[in-house]
C-alpha cells in the first residue's frame, strides 16, 4: 500500500504565506486565550487538595455539597464528576499540615452519612511545594529547549536551530491555548505531555531538515526553495505515516486510558496534529526567510573538506616520515 | 540465508529481553522485577517538613535540665533558672561558687557564656543553631526510617529531599486504617519525659493559668485518659527519652498492655538520685505533653527501669514501643505534600493503561502489516523485541513503572515504529530509482540513519531533562521513554538491518517488491 508515491514535487513553499498567516492567527488566539481564560492550574502547581471519592451508586453531589458547607476548611470546594457518575473529585484550595489527621480525613468524616463510599485518592500539595514544582516545571521546559537548540545548531546550522525552536514555540503555544480553551487542569502530567510534544515535534522537523541538508549538499545548482519543496515532498509519506500511527496510539490512550490520563492524552493529541503541521509549514519556510545561504553553506562545507584533506595529507606525510 | 553480526546481536538482545522480562511478566517468586509505582499499586507518598526551630528549643531545654541536675548534685544553690529561644539564664546564690560552673559549662558545645554579677547566661551560637537544625532533620529521617522498618511494610522509602524535606513512600498500604497507623507512627514525637510534680502548689492547679504556673517555673499538663485532670509539674524535666535504651510492650497484673522501658547508666543514676530525694512525692510520666501516670515515690528506685501504663490497645502499645525505641523526634514534623492512592484505583489504572497499550500496539502492528507487507512484519518483530528489552532493562534496574510510565511505553511504540517507517520509505525510494536490492537496503539504512539518530538524540535530551527535573510519577515517564528510545536503536535500526541482510538474496531472487515492501514494480 502507498499513500504517496514521489512523482512530482509539491509547491509547499508557495503556500507558506497562507500557512504563516494561519499560524500567526492561531498563536495569537492562543495567547489571547491564555491572557483571558488563563491556565487552570491543578493542585500540583497551585497547591491545594484533591479528594477522589467513589460511591456504590451515583454520587449524591448535592448531599455532598451540603455536608461540606459547614466547615471553613472546605470553603471554595468544587465537586465534579470523574469519568463515571459514581465517581467524583472534590477540589479545594485549602491544605492542612498535620500528619496524623489531614484534610482527607476531615473530608471522610464530613461525608459520613452521604452514602456508601470509598476514598480512592487524596492529593494534598502545600503552597511551598506547589510553587517549587511550578518553578521546576518552567525550568525543565527552558532547559529542554536550550539543550535541543545547542544540539541542532551543532549538528546542522544555527538557522536550522532557530527555525526548529520557532516551530517548537509555535506548537507549545497552540497546545497551551487549547489547554486553556478547554480549561484542562494543568498538572505535572500536562507538563510531561508538553515536553513530549517538544521531542515529537522536533523529531518531525529534524526528519525534514535532514532531507533539506541532504538536498543542499547533494545538488548545488538548485535554489533553496525548490530544495525545500522537494525535501518536504519526499518526506511526506513518512510524515503522514508516522503522524497517523502516533495519532492512533495517542488516540487510544485518550479514549481508553482512563480519566486520570485524560489531560495528558488530550495535550498530546493537540501536539501531534500541530507538530506535524509545523514541521512542514512553519519550520521550513522560516529557513527560507532567514535567508539560509546555500552557496555560503557549500563554501563552508568545501572549506571543511579541504581542511580535512590537508590534515589527512599531513598525517600521511608524517606517517611516511617525510616531515 | 547468511548470518551477520547484526542478526547475532539482535538475537542475543531478544534472548536477553525475553529472559529478564519473564519474572515481571509471569510474576515469578524470584528474579528481579519491575516495581509498580504508588499510583499503580496503591500507597502513600508524603513530603514532610521539619519544624527545626523546635529542635533548638528542646536542645536549650535539655541544657537547662542538665544545669539543674549538676547544681543539685554538687549542692550549689541556684535560682531563677529560665530559658528562651537562644539560651539559658540562672543566678548562683553564693558568689563563691560561681567558678564551680566554669568547667562544667565549658563542655556545652557551641555556646557563649557571659556573667553579669552572679547571673550566668549561656547562649547558643548562630552556627550551633544551624547545626542543631540540620541534625534535627537527619535525626528525623533516621528515626522515621527506624520506626517504619519495624512497622512491617516491605521496602519503605525514607529519604532526604532538597535541603530540609523528608520524602516518605509506603507502597502496598491496603486500607485506610493501615495508612492511619503508619501516619501516626511517623509523626508521633514519642518524647518521654519524667517530671517532678510540684507538690507544694499542685493543690491550687485548677485555679492557675499557664502564666501563673510559668512564674513558678512550672507547667500545667493534662492527664491522657481524662483531660479534666490536671497536674502542676516542674517545667524542666528530671530526664527525657534520650536516656532510654529500650522499650517494649508488656502486660500488667490485669493483663492490660503497658510499656516497659530501660534507662542508660546516666539516666539510671539521675533517676535514682531524684527518687531517693523525693520519697513521698509524685513522679509524672509524661509522653508527648500528656501525663500517662503520676505514681507516688515510695522509695529510691535504682536499676533505671520503669513502666508507662495507659489505656491502650495491644496495637497502640506495640506502635508506641516502636516509637519510643526508635527515639523521639527532636522536632515536630508537618505535612507538605501527600499523595495517597487506594489499591482499587491503582488496579483500575493498570487495567485502563493496559487496554490503551495493547490497543495502540495492535493498531500499529496491523497498520504496518497492511502498509508494508513483509517489511512491516520485520518492523513488527523489532517492535515486539523492543517491548521485551524495555521491560527486561527496567526489571534489571528495579525501575519503577508508573502510570505516566505506561504512557511512555505507549509513546515508545510510536517512536520505535517511526524509525522503521523512515527506513522503509528510503528503501522504497531507492527501489524506484532502480537501484539493486543490495544497494537499496544498504543506502536506505545509511541515508535514514542520520535522521533517526538526530531525532532520537533530541528526544533523549528532552527525556533526560524530564528525569532531572521531574518528580515521582513523571520520572517514571522519563525512564521508560529513555530506555525505550535506546532499545529502539538496537531493535529498529540494527535488528531490522540484520534481518534484511540475512534475507537479501531471497528478496533479490523473489523480485516481488509488492510482497516484500508493499510497492509495485
Amino acid at each position: 500500500m502507498e499513500f504517496f508515491r514521489y512523482t512530482r514535487t509539491f509547491n509547499f513553499m508557495g503556500k507558506s504565506r497562507v500557512a504563516m498567516i494561519m499560524s500567526i492567527v492561531l498563536v495569537l488566539a492562543s495567547y489571547a486565550l491564555l491572557a483571558t481564560k488563563g491556565l487552570n492550574y491543578g493542585v500540583d502547581f497551585a497547591g491545594g487538595t484533591v479528594v477522589q471519592v467513589k460511591y456504590d451508586t451515583a454520587a449524591p453531589i448535592d448531599k455532598m455539597r451540603d455536608a461540606l458547607k459547614g466547615n471553613s476548611l472546605f470553603s471554595g470546594a468544587t465537586i465534579s464528576e470523574f469519568g463515571t457518575p459514581d465517581e467524583v473529585v472534590i477540589r479545594m484550595k485549602t491544605t492542612t499540615g498535620n500528619v496524623t489527621t489531614d484534610i482527607g480525613d476531615e473530608t471522610r468524616v464530613a461525608l459520613k452519612g452521604s452514602g456508601n463510599f470509598e476514598i480512592r485518592r487524596v492529593d494534598i500539595v502545600g503552597p511551598t511545594v506547589g510553587a517549587e514544582l511550578k518553578e521546576k516545571g518552567v525550568m525543565s521546559l527552558l532547559l529542554a529547549v536550550l539543550g535541543i537548540l545547542v544540539y541542532v545548531a551543532f549538528r546542522f546550522e544555527w538557522r536550522f536551530a532557530v527555525a526548529s525552536i520557532v516551530a517548537l514555540v509555535h506548537d507549545i503555544s497552540i497546545a497551551l491555548g487549547m489547554v486553556a480553551l478547554f480549561q484542562i487542569d494543568v498538572n505535572l502530567d500536562v507538563l510531561a505531555a508538553l515536553l513530549t510534544i517538544l521531542g515529537y515535534s522536533l523529531n518531525d522537523t529534524i526528519i525534514v531538515f535532514d532531507r533539506i541538508r541532504e538536498g543542499v549538499t547533494g545538488n548545488r545548482m538548485q535554489d533553496l526553495e525548490s530544495t525545500i519543496n522537494e525535501s518536504v515532498t519526499r518526506t511526506l509519506a513518512r510524515t503522514t505515516l508516522t503522524s497517523l500511527t502516533t495519532f492512533f496510539v495517542v488516540f487510544t490512550l485518550f479514549m481508553f486510558g482512563g480519566e486520570i490520563i485524560h489531560a495528558f492524552a488530550f495535550t498530546l493529541l493537540v501536539g501531534v496534529v500541530v507538530g506535524t503541521y509545523s514541521s512542514v509549514f512553519v519550520a521550513s519556510p522560516i529557513l527560507l526567510w532567514f535567508g539560509f545561504d546555500v552557496k555560503n553553506y557549500h563554501n563552508k562545507l568545501a572549506e571543511k573538506a579541504k581542511r580535512a584533506a590537508e590534515k589527512q595529507k599531513m598525517r600521511d606525510q608524517f606517517d611516511q616520515g617525510v616531515v | 540465508m547468511k548470518l551477520n553480526y547484526r542478526i547475532v546481536i539482535f538475537a542475543l538482545a531478544i534472548i536477553f529481553g525475553v529472559a529478564f522480562s519473564m519474572p515481571s511478566l509471569l510474576q515469578t517468586e524470584g528474579g528481579k522485577k519491575v516495581t509498580l509505582g504508588l499510583d499503580l499499586q496503591g500507597g502513600l507518598h508524603m513530603l514532610l517538613g521539619v519544624k527545626t526551630e523546635e529542635a533548638t528549643k528542646s536542645r536549650i531545654k535539655s541544657i537547662a535540665a542538665s544545669i539543674k541536675h549538676f547544681a543539685e548534685r554538687n549542692d550549689i544553690l541556684i535560682d531563677g533558672l529560665s530559658f528562651d529561644e537562644t539560651g539559658v539564664k540562672f543566678e548562683v546564690l553564693d558568689s563563691d561558687e560561681l567558678s564551680k560552673f566554669d568547667e562544667y559549662l565549658k563542655e556545652v558545645e557551641g555556646s557563649v557564656i557571659s556573667k553579669v554579677g552572679t547571673i550566668i547566661s549561656l547562649t547558643l551560637t548562630e552556627k550551633e543553631i544551624v547545626k542543631t537544625k540540620k541534625e534535627a532533620i537527619s535525626q528525623a529521617i533516621e528515626t522515621i526510617r527506624n520506626r517504619l522498618d519495624q512497622f512491617g511494610l516491605s521496602e519503605p522509602v525514607v529519604a532526604k529531599q532538597g535541603e530540609e524535606k523528608i520524602l516518605v513512600q509506603l507502597a502496598g498500604i491496603k486500607t485506610q486504617e493501615e495508612e492511619q497507623r503508619a501516619r501516626e507512627l511517623i509523626s508521633r514525637a514519642a518524647k518521654l519525659e519524667l517530671m517532678a510534680v510540684d507538690e507544694d502548689r499542685n493543690a491550687r492547679v485548677y485555679n492557675m493559668s499557664d502564666a501563673d504556673a510559668a512564674a513558678y517555673g512550672d507547667i500545667i499538663l493534662n492527664d491522657v485518659k481524662n483531660p479534666s485532670i490536671k497536674y502542676l509539674v516542674r517545667e524542666i524535666p528530671i530526664l527525657d527519652g534520650g536516656m532510654l535504651t529500650d522499650a517494649s510492650m508488656g502486660f500488667d497484673q490485669n493483663n492490660r498492655p503497658l510499656i516497659n522501658f530501660k534507662l542508660n547508666a546516666e539516666g539510671a543514676e539521675i533517676f535514682g538520685d531524684f527518687t531517693g530525694r523525693s520519697v513521698g512525692k509524685r513522679l509524672a510520666v509524661v509522653l508527648d505533653g500528656k501525663v500517662y501516670s503520676a505514681p507516688n515515690i515510695n522509695e529510691r528506685i535504682g536499676g533505671g527501669s520503669g513502666q508507662i501504663s495507659g489505656n491502650y490497645t495491644v496495637m497502640e502499645a506495640k506502635d508506641l514501643a516502636i516509637a519510643l525505641r526508635s527515639g523521639a523526634l527532636l522536632a515536630p514534623i508537618y505535612l507538605m505534600e501527600k499523595r495517597s492512592v487506594g489499591p482499587s484505583l491503582g488496579a483500575d489504572s493498570i487495567k485502563a493503561s493496559l487496554v490503551a497499550l495493547i490497543g495502540g500496539f495492535v493498531l500499529v502492528i496491523i497498520f504496518m502489516l497492511v502498509y508494508y507487507r513483509l517489511a512491516g512484519v520485520i518492523a513488527n518483530i523489532a517492535l515486539i523485541a523492543n517491548l521485551f528489552i524495555l521491560l527486561a532493562v527496567m526489571s534489571l534496574f528495579g525501575a519503577t513503572l508508573t502510570l505516566p510510565g505506561m504512557a511512555g511505553i505507549v509513546l515508545t511504540v510510536g517512536m520505535a515504529v517511526d524509525a522503521n517507517v523512515i527506513i522503509s520509505e528510503r528503501i522504497r525510494e531507492l527501489i524506484y530509482e532502480g537501484k539493486s536490492m543490495h544497494k537499496a537496503i544498504e543506502e536506505g539504512y545509511s541515508n535514514a540513519m542520520r535522521a533517526i539518530l538526530d531525532a532520537n538524540i533530541t528526544t533523549l535530551i528532552a527525556s533526560v531533562v524530564l528525569y532531572a527535573y521531574g518528580t515521582g510519577a513523571i520520572k517514571g515517564f522519563a525512564i521508560t521513554m529513555s530506555i525505550g528510545i535506546l532499545a529502539s536503536m538496537l531493535t529498529a535500526i540494527l535488528g531490522t538491518h540484520g534481518i534484511y541482510q540475512m534475507l537479501e538474496t531471497r528478496i533479490t531472487k523473489s523480485k516481488n517488491n509488492k510482497l516484500w515492501f508493499g510497492i509495485k514494480g
